[in-house]
Parts: C-alpha cells; sequence; structure tokens
C-alpha cells in the first residue's frame, strides 16, 4: 500500500514537472553562445560543406572518438560472451530451412547497391548529410541481409578483425598527428583545405570518416555474426 | 502547413501505439517487431523534421540492425531453454 501510495506521488510530481516543463518551453529562434561561433567560423575554417560533420569530426572529434570506443568495448564484450564452441556449428547448419527464392534474388540484386550507398555516405560525410557512423550503419546492413537470405553464409574474421583494428588504429593516429602539425587532437587541417564543396577538400575529414565507416561497418557486422552463431 | 501537423500528430500517435503493443503483446517475436515500428516512424518524422543524419541512423540501426540482434538473442534464449527441460 506505501509503496502504490509512493509511486502514485511519484508519478504526479513527475508529471508535474513535465507539464510545467512543457507549457514554459521557448524554442530559440537563433544560434547562442558556442553554436553561433560553430555556424559563423566553422565553414570558413574547416571548408566541410556540411556543417554537421564539420562540428561532429573536428570541434567535437573527441566526442566521436568516445564513441567509437564505446562501440567497440560493446563490440569485444559480445564477442567474449558468445564466443564459438568448436565443432557445434558444423553439426546444425545442415538442416537449416533455406531462405525464399524471392529474398535470395533481391538480396544478390541489393546488396552491392547498398554497399555502395554505405561507401558513399561516409565518403561524401562532409558534403552530405550521413557520415562514418550512418555510412557504416548502412554497410552492416547489406551484411545483415546477406546473413537472413543465406544462413550458412561466413565472414571471413581474419580480414573484418584486421580492418577493424587498422582503421582505428589510423583514426587515433590522424589525430596525434593534428596535435603536431595543426592547431589540436583531431584537427582536420594537416591536409591542405582544397576547394569548397568537392570530395577531396576540407582536410582530414574524408579520411577520417571513411576510417569511421570501415570501423562502424566492420564492428556491426562482426556483432550480428557473433549473435547469429549456434552456442 | 495544416498538412505537415496532420502528419507529425499521426506518426506519434502510431509510434505511441506500437510501443503500447510492445509492452502488451504476449508473443515475443511481435513485440520485437513493434520496436521496430516505432523506429521506423521515428525516422520518418526525423526526416520531415530536416535531420536526415539522424533519420539515416535511426533507421538503419533502430529498425534494421538492433530488430535482428533482438530476434538472434531471442532464438538463442530459446534454444537454451529447451536444453534444460
Amino acid at each position: 500500500m506505501i509503496k502504490r501510495l509512493f509511486s502514485f506521488v511519484l508519478l504526479t510530481g513527475l508529471g508535474f514537472v513535465f507539464y510545467y516543463a512543457l507549457t514554459n518551453i521557448t524554442a530559440s529562434r537563433e544560434l547562442t553562445g558556442v553554436s553561433a561561433e560553430y555556424a559563423e567560423r566553422g565553414a570558413a575554417e574547416l571548408g566541410a560543406a556540411n556543417l554537421v560533420t564539420a562540428i561532429v569530426v573536428t570541434y567535437r572529434g573527441l566526442d566521436t572518438l568516445g564513441e567509437v570506443s564505446v562501440l567497440f568495448l560493446a563490440a569485444t564484450g559480445i564477442a567474449v560472451l558468445l564466443r564459438r564452441k568448436k565443432g557445434y556449428v558444423q553439426a546444425r547448419s545442415e538442416d537449416k530451412r533455406g531462405s525464399s527464392e524471392i529474398l535470395k534474388t533481391g538480396t544478390d540484386f541489393l546488396v552491392p547497391i547498398i554497399v555502395m550507398f554505405g561507401v558513399y555516405i561516409f565518403m561524401n560525410g562532409h558534403l552530405t548529410p550521413g557520415g562514418g557512423f550512418q555510412g557504416g550503419a548502412v554497410v552492416a546492413s547489406a551484411v545483415m541481409l546477406q546473413f537472413l537470405s543465406n544462413p550458412s553464409y561466413r565472414l571471413n574474421h581474419t580480414v573484418f578483425g584486421f580492418i577493424e583494428s587498422m582503421s582505428g588504429f589510423f583514426y587515433v593516429s590522424i589525430g596525434i598527428l593534428g596535435i603536431v602539425l595543426a592547431g589540436g587532437f583531431l584537427d582536420n587541417r594537416i591536409l591542405p583545405l582544397g576547394n569548397f564543396g568537392s570530395i577531396l577538400s576540407a582536410g582530414a575529414i574524408p579520411v577520417i570518416y571513411t576510417l569511421i565507416g570501415l570501423k562502424v561497418g566492420t564492428e556491426l557486422a562482426g556483432i550480428l555474426d557473433n549473435m547469429r552463431r549456434d552456442a | 502547413m495544416e498538412l505537415q501537423q496532420g502528419i507529425f500528430i499521426l506518426m506519434g500517435v502510431a509510434m505511441i501505439v506500437s510501443s503500447i503493443v510492445a509492452m502488451y503483446v504476449k508473443d515475443l517475436v511481435s513485440s520485437v517487431i513493434a520496436v521496430g515500428v516505432v523506429s521506423l516512424f521515428a525516422s520518418i518524422l526525423y526526416l520531415i523534421l530536416q535531420a536526415p543524419d539522424v533519420a539515416m541512423t535511426e533507421a538503419a540501426i533502430g529498425a534494421g540492425l538492433s530488430t535482428l540482434i533482438f530476434l538472434y538473442a531471442l532464438k538463442r534464449t530459446r534454444d537454451t531453454e529447451e536444453e534444460n527441460d
């Protein structure tokens, strides 16, 4: 009884707080403080047509590195918890029901296109919406489609692990190069800024986003593969 | 403007309904699918609100990958339950 009363009081209180917050909310019409600074100086300073990318990769690059390492830890944790037991998979994989012809044909047709779209997203991260995380997730969803249509499909873990660790290594190395050659950690001006709006512009942003895209894509594909296996 | 508001309300109601379905439906697979539907509507909403970056992430991870990961997890736990019986 006391417990119920307590939760009732708590919920009413929260309701009041949210109601108060919602009725008094005023969306700000102009940028203030640090966001105004970013919007004003970003394009001229970093040469990226997509301002979101300029902020995510350079001004807030350390946060992005943190996100990448969180994802890496999650993938590692899943790999440790669900590691393969030898000899079990082969026994099980034969009695699986194959997928339908529509799914198979659709997958064969769509997977290359989806991978290409993902690569396009992360390579054009400094020009168009999207970037390393989005592109990597799209690439991983192509792998997901492949898993769905072909249950006995195997990922080459050596190659995937190599790509993942190399891109992580080079990402941090570029960040450190920024300290040595330019203004600070993950500064993109270690490479020339180039023509505003062309594919090879915005300094190191395309390189960094390609590395992040490869890393995120291989990590998410690895998570899917570890979850999928019959342990 | 009117049409846009209508779409907002429609998407919001659809999200709330599918999250309630996800909570109360008995079958766990349907529940997982309902969670995926919430993400799908959310990504459309983000796109209308002109946040294509977030919409892409939500569609690929929320609606696609995490749904499948939940389904795999469900399958794994069921396999273990059968073994223990």
